[in-house]
């Protein structure tokens, strides 16, 4: 009896702590902004910058940054988690910047609740891979016949579909096996807004998202997943990044863009896709381009920072630094780009971009008047 | 101080008797006899105090997962209520999420490994056990086969990925189904091959605690050896080898990595087993780091709750099993 009651006593004991434990970590979301702001001002010189997000322009970050702390000694520290947690980490104020594969929603911004700018580092291209190895030739794919494969409407690569806009190319009756993307990711996003934009039974019945309701096919984890599918799949059609299929020498196909014209993807041709009439904020999906020689399906990649970088006890050389840094990134570090099959921005995007560094405040009083970083 | 414990092969009483006397010989003793009492008194109470914060600890440890997830599932719980427990579909576009073909390839895949692994680890178990239960190569053997459970679960897909898939997809050729080769199938084939072990080592440890008097007596009265298995040994050890296979399907409820390379992640509900799926573990795993907004978060630590839920109702029925059986 006497045991029964002290079991009793210990599981009611171990029960509060439990709950006094879940609780104060539980509801981190909001409430918790302060600890974790103080610890980073104070942890953290004016000489280091923190940043997290999107693991499709990591490598291109940890060059430039690399780059970068050579010439002014600046160290900045990047963490590759994923946009959502990028952006989740800047509203924690626990980052100087964030960095994003897109902009944010409307249930994002309104958790942050003061402005953020959006500043273009880079695009990217979604690349449509395909095992075929009976076909040598390039083959062309349009919106419509893109979209109806990926709605599972088209089942045989020798559909007549296919075929009226491959004229020559003997296609084989092989099966068609879609791979996507199993994981939340920023080129899902670019792909499935794409294809809202350019099919509107997509639109209603997928829509677009960083992970859709796929109506068919096989999903597999990260490019390298879906690069695996492909490869491994007689008859396999999949997306993947531009990088990531010219480093494994993936066939790829050309995709009819807006103006009519099949255009094969490539840096050039992606970064030709930007080069439009851009809105003042940037904040724009560029698939299905108006660019006559722009590749349809591609993407921005956003740094993310606070307009009024004048919180949490934050230096103004602080501030200065960062802006600074971007501003070289989106001049003197594109440089780095092509090297890493990176599309470098357009001349209409890095004017945007500067348009909107230059709007960055400290206490209201612009942070960075333009003037060339480094000497 | 030649008094040595490992000599001396005597019985354990006679060694209790000299152990005895050789204490009471010290003078020391008596001096601090007092004083040893109060200290080993205080001593036993702060040793187990902390056997009890210890064990404590861990059970507040379990209710506080427990409570974070029920606590951080709130949302979706609010928003969806049952229809995140039968829904079909999980759109994260339309922020609508039911769990049911996760819920289902997550049994699935499990039961069926386990129908696949069981006459592998029951056969091991039997080998080990009772016809090569010394020598080098058992001693070879077991490790070897306790190796298979030490190899980090990305390897095992990748194995799968690479290997395996391609000869379920020629498989499937030939049976004609559609090849796609990664499928519920193949993960339950890797899923089989990773819980081998843990059935195996704890059915071989159960058969050699079989006391030989009852084999013996098997023996004498003409059984051969496959009767003596099936007639002393298995009801004998059949408590431990349930137990044994209650460890291993809770490893292939909770597998994730392996699973997700070769199950083929999509959300429709299969149809038969050669089916591409999907599990708990996985889509939270893969869908996680990008999930953007509250509902979808929360839907996914809701898919957690779930799994420890069903991990624990499998634990439960388990051992209201096992006790059925050794009361019989």
């Amino acid at each position: 009896m006497k045991l029964k009651s002290k079991i009793k006593s210990a599981l009611f004991v171990a029960f509060v702590l439990a709950i006094v434990g879940s609780i104060t970590p539980g509801c981190n979301g909001g409430s918790s902004n302060n600890s974790s702001s103080d610890s980073t001002a104070t942890n953290s010189d004016d000489k280091t910058l923190l940043g997290a997000g999107s693991t499709f322009v990591y490598p291109l970050f940890s060059k430039q940054f690399s780059e970068y702390n050579k010439q002014t000694g600046l160290k900045i520290n990047y963490q590759s988690i994923g946009s959502g947690g990028g952006i989740l980490q800047l509203t924690n104020k626990t980052v100087d910047f964030g960095d994003s594969d897109a902009p944010l929603n409307d249930e994002q911004a309104q958790k942050i609740g003061v402005p953020v700018l959006h500043i273009p580092m880079c695009s990217g291209a979604v690349v449509i891979s395909y095992n075929l190895p009976e076909v040598k030739d390039t083959l062309n794919l349009s919106p419509e016949v893109l979209a109806d494969i990926f709605l599972g409407k088209i089942t045989r690569w020798n559909d007549a579909k296919i075929a009226a806009i491959n004229k020559g190319i003997q296609l084989p009756a092989t099966a068609i096996v879609i791979a996507h993307r199993s994981d939340g990711s920023g080129t899902t996003n670019i792909f499935t807004d794409y294809l809202s934009k350019v099919n509107d039974e997509w639109k209603s019945k997928v829509g677009k998202g960083t992970a859709v309701n796929w109506p068919i096919g096989l999903g597999g984890k990260g490019n390298e997943g879906v690069a695996g599918l492909i490869k491994q799949t007689p008859g396999g059609i999949g997306y993947i990044e531009l990088a990531y299929a010219i480093q494994n020498k993936m066939a790829f196909a050309k995709v009819q863009n807006k103006a009519g014209n099949f255009i094969a993807p490539s840096i050039a041709s992606t970064s030709a896709a930007s080069n439009v009439q851009l809105p003042a904020d940037s904040k724009i999906f560029l698939g299905n381009t108006d660019a006559a020689e722009g590749y349809p399906i591609s993407g921005f990649t956003w740094a993310l920072i606070y307009q009024e970088q004048a919180y949490n006890k934050r230096s103004e050389q602080k501030a200065q630094n960062l802006v600074k840094l971007l501003w070289w990134n989106i001049h003197e570090g594109q440089q780095y780009c092509e090297g890493l099959h990176y599309a470098p921005l357009s001349p209409a995007a890095v004017a945007v971009a500067e348009a909107i560094l230059k709007s960055a405040t400290f206490n209201g009083k612009p942070v960075f008047n333009g003037k060339p970083v480094l000497q | 101080m030649k008094f040595s414990f490992i000599k001396s092969r005597d019985s354990r009483s006679n060694l209790l008797v000299r152990e005895i006397s050789y204490i009471a010989k010290m003078d020391v003793w008596k001096s601090i006899k007092i004083k040893r009492t109060f200290r080993q008194i205080r001593m036993e109470k702060i040793f187990r105090s902390s056997l009890v914060l210890v064990a404590l600890s861990i059970l507040v440890l379990v209710i506080a997962f427990l409570f974070t997830l029920i606590v951080q599932s709130m949302p979706s719980i609010k928003a969806l209520g049952f229809s995140f427990l039968f829904g079909k579909t999980w759109d994260p576009v339309a922020n609508v999420y039911g769990t049911y073909p996760f819920l289902l390839g997550t049994l699935f895949t499990s039961f069926l490994a386990l129908i696949i692994s069981i006459p592998f680890s029951f056969s091991i178990a039997i080998f080990l056990g009772e016809y090569y239960p010394r020598g080098w190569f058992s001693e070879f053997l077991k490790n070897s086969i306790e190796l298979i459970a030490a190899v980090p679960s990305v390897i095992y897909g990748f194995w799968g990925l690479f290997v395996l898939v391609p000869i379920v997809r020629s498989m499937e050729l030939k049976l004609g189904v559609t090849p796609y080769g990664i499928g519920i199938f193949t993960s339950s084939l890797i899923l089989a091959i990773m819980i081998i072990p843990y059935a195996a080592s704890l059915g071989r440890e159960m058969i050699r605690m079989v006391p030989s008097s009852l084999k013996e007596a098997a023996y004498s009265l003409g059984a051969t050896r496959y009767e003596v298995i099936k007639t002393v040994i298995l009801p004998y050890s059949k408590s431990g080898l349930f137990a044994g296979i209650l460890l291993s399907l809770g490893r292939a409820l909770g597998e994730t990595m392996a699973v997700t390379m070769v199950i083929g992640n999509t959300s429709i509900i299969p149809k038969s087993i050669f089916d591409p799926g999907n599990t708990m573990a996985s889509v939270i795993a893969n869908e996680f780091t990008e999930a953007a907004s509250t509902l979808y978060l929360s839907s996914l630590i809701e898919l957690g709750l779930i799994l420890f839920l069903v991990t624990v109702l499998i634990n439960l029925i388990g051992k209201k099993i096992i006790k059925r059986f050794t009361t019989d």
